[in-house]
């Protein structure tokens, strides 16, 4: 299915988010996730599915002010 | 000490870890500057590059207190999860809450603000609000549960130092006991230690030192100036008066005309 992660998109085989995670290259990455909008807890990755069109979030540390 | 939600810290200087020009100037200015506490932000992750990745290893392994940001937030929805992206991923409750309403100023949206700040307190969240000296506004804040407030000083990145003075200090003698934290717009030392004289518990600074031209002096001239201000803040400062009073004693001046 296509995806889009931070944006861009993507095509993706994982059914899930961590899977997804995992295949986009984030696995053991410190990163904090949001699916359409809804942010969805580390723990909760495993159960939450995703579908077509989906818009990920996939956010770290970074710079700031 | 500097008390801010239970926690002590010794600097009154807390640094932003924004637009350095290298992660090692980075590094060496924070130490330099003494900052227990710095500010850091979220944003998205490339899974080839993983760049945020090596920048939480750097910020890791200085030792410091992190307060995650939610800068560049416009509305209070992204906002709040922001704040829940940022407890997860730096594994505290403390947040900086900008919700910015205006791009030429980065004035806070100060409605949205208090609205974020409502759903973010009963969550448990122990938030800085980044607001003007507005009294209404700040008031409206502690009572939402924050229980320490960020005014501006200026623009955020303008380096205009404290605009309002009045506003300030009217902020400053109308909540006494409240922890404030100067934030934005402070471009020299002489700002902070204005700040700090003023009464203020500390200052924010990010863009005056990262932006310098050697940053890591400036972050120690900024950790001289607060720690100045802070001085002189205790020792209370003279109330200025309008005609001049001579220092020197008048009683047994030479008559030698």
């Amino acid at each position: 299915m296509r995806i889009l992660v931070n944006g861009a998109s993507h095509e993706v085989g994982a059914a899930d988010l961590a899977a997804a995670l995992e295949e986009l290259g984030y696995g053991g990455a410190v990163v904090a996730t949001a699916v359409n909008g809804e942010f969805v807890p580390a723990a909760q990755r495993r159960t939450a599915r995703i579908a077509d069109g989906d818009r990920i979030e996939v956010l770290a540390p970074m710079q700031g002010g | 000490m500097l008390r801010m939600y239970e926690t002590e810290l010794r600097s009154r200087l807390l640094l932003g870890t924004a637009r350095y020009p290298s992660p090692s100037i980075l590094t060496e200015a924070v130490k330099a500057s003494g900052a227990q506490l710095v500010t850091v932000s979220l944003r998205r992750e490339s899974g080839g590059e993983r760049a945020g990745q090596g920048f939480w290893s750097i910020i890791r392994d200085l030792g410091v207190r992190v307060l995650p940001n939610t800068a560049g937030c416009h509305s209070v929805k992204e906002a709040v999860t922001t704040a829940h992206m940022g407890r997860e991923v730096f594994g505290t409750s403390w947040v900086k809450l900008e919700v910015i309403g205006e791009e030429e100023t980065l004035q806070p949206d100060v409605f949205g603000l208090l609205d974020a700040a409502r759903i973010l307190c009963q969550e448990g969240f122990e938030v800085f609000p980044y607001t003007t000296e507005d009294l209404i506004v700040a008031e409206r804040l502690l009572e939402a549960g924050c229980r320490v407030l960020m005014p501006w000083g200026s623009p955020i990145g303008s380096g205009r130092g404290l605009n309002n003075l009045f506003g300030l200090k009217a902020l400053r003698a109308r909540f006494p006991a409240v922890p404030m934290v100067v934030d934005a717009g402070i471009g020299v030392p002489s700002h902070a230690a204005q700040a700090l004289e003023l009464g203020f518990d500390a200052v924010l600074i990010n863009t005056a030192v990262a932006q310098a031209r050697d940053p890591v002096a400036m972050a120690c001239a900024f950790a001289q100036a607060v720690a100045a201000g802070r001085a002189a803040y205790e020792a209370g400062p003279m109330e200025p008066r309008d005609l001049a009073v001579p220092s020197t004693p008048v009683i047994g001046t030479a008559f030698l005309a």
